[in-house]
């Protein structure tokens, strides 16, 4: 590995082009898993892992400025943050509107099955779940990719990649 | 048919967990471990269960990427030692007791594919019908199960924190 393949000096000019070619299609794919992810196989995590691949992609091509840019730190902790909290907010709302935690409260037939809106609240539980997971995996990368762990005389310490 | 290709897979799942514990270089133990988890996936697609093998996939290549770049920037020394006779043969008695008390379990189990509990049962009659989700497993976490699946987002969300905490409070003293 030569200093030129650091996480914040980004990689060469092939992995560039090549990540610029594929980053929308991989996120697209990861917003139908999520959209989609009741009537077909996928799903929030899933959904968000992938979401999430795509920052570290970019993370990984073009080093540490670049995705501070699109996505600085706080924003990532705010859309974690935001994930939890709605996911939470719904469950209260079908506790006011239903009387039991967590009962869907749009009835299911309503739009019929094999339909977008037929899951009902599951459909914004997934996008929560979504939005938890991509900028909290993230995160993870990101806070153990910029330290990393030196031997300084007898015990570890962790310093900040330069 | 099935359950050959299944076995052929464990096979290859054992034989890749041994060249991840015998390899001088641990950058190819990453790479071998990262093998056993894709096999482990097209195990669960030849078992039918798309969901659970997706998330196999897209977790063990964030995986592997995280353990890659963990592993490839640090001092990576190679460990020579050899083991100290008493712990192995203890490990070795331990083994023997859990693969005796294993092989009466599985020798009880149902035959492979049956045995259909009365929950599950329940879900895949009426989990179309209860909750509108064609996808009977997004039913069950985000439905029947729903308490689990905020449970899970706690543990992830309480695993952030102290990850973010621990490693900025190093890097801030330094």
């Amino acid at each position: 590995m030569t200093e030129n393949n650091s996480v914040s000096g980004g990689m060469s000019e092939l992995v560039k082009t090549v990540c610029v070619a594929v980053e929308e299609f991989i996120f697209v794919f990861g917003c139908y898993l999520v959209i989609y992810g009741h009537l077909s196989p996928g799903g929030g995590f899933a959904g968000g892992v992938i979401l999430a691949a795509v920052f570290i992609l970019i993370m990984l091509a073009f080093g540490k400025e670049r995705i501070l840019k699109i996505m600085p730190r706080k924003r990532a902790a705010f859309i974690e943050s935001l994930g939890a909290l709605l996911f939470l907010a719904v469950a209260w709302a079908e506790l006011y509107i239903s009387g039991i935690f967590f009962r869907n409260f749009i009835p299911s037939s309503a739009a019929g099955h094999f339909k977008l809106m037929s899951g009902g609240t599951i459909l914004i539980y997934n996008i929560a779940i979504a939005l938890k997971v991509m900028a909290g995996l993230f995160l993870v990368f990101f806070v153990l990719s910029i330290t990393r762990v030196i031997l300084e005389g007898d015990k570890l310490k962790m310093v900040k990649k330069q | 048919m099935t359950e050959t290709i299944i076995l052929f897979l464990l096979a290859l799942m054992i034989l890749g967990s041994l060249i991840a514990l015998e390899s001088k270089d641990i950058l190819s133990s990453v790479i071998a471990m990262g093998a056993v988890g894709f096999m482990l996936s097209a195990i669960f697609l030849i078992l039918r269960a798309p969901d659970i093998a997706m998330v196999q996939v897209v977790i063990e290549i964030l995986t592997l990427i995280i353990l890659i770049r963990a592993t490839i920037s640090r001092d990576v020394h190679t460990v020579t030692d050899t083991r100290d006779f008493l712990p192995l043969a203890l490990n070795m008695v331990l083994l023997f007791v859990f693969f005796i008390i294993a092989a009466e379990a599985i020798r009880n189990m149902p035959d492979f594919g049956t045995g259909l509990s009365k929950v599950a049962g329940h879900y895949l009659n009426r989990g179309l019908n209860d909750t509108g989700s064609a996808n009977i497993v997004t039913s069950v976490i985000l439905d029947y199960r729903a308490y689990d699946t905020l449970g899970e987002a706690t543990v992830l969300f309480a695993a952030l924190i102290g990850a973010i905490t621990i490693l900025r409070r190093k890097a801030k003293n330094d």
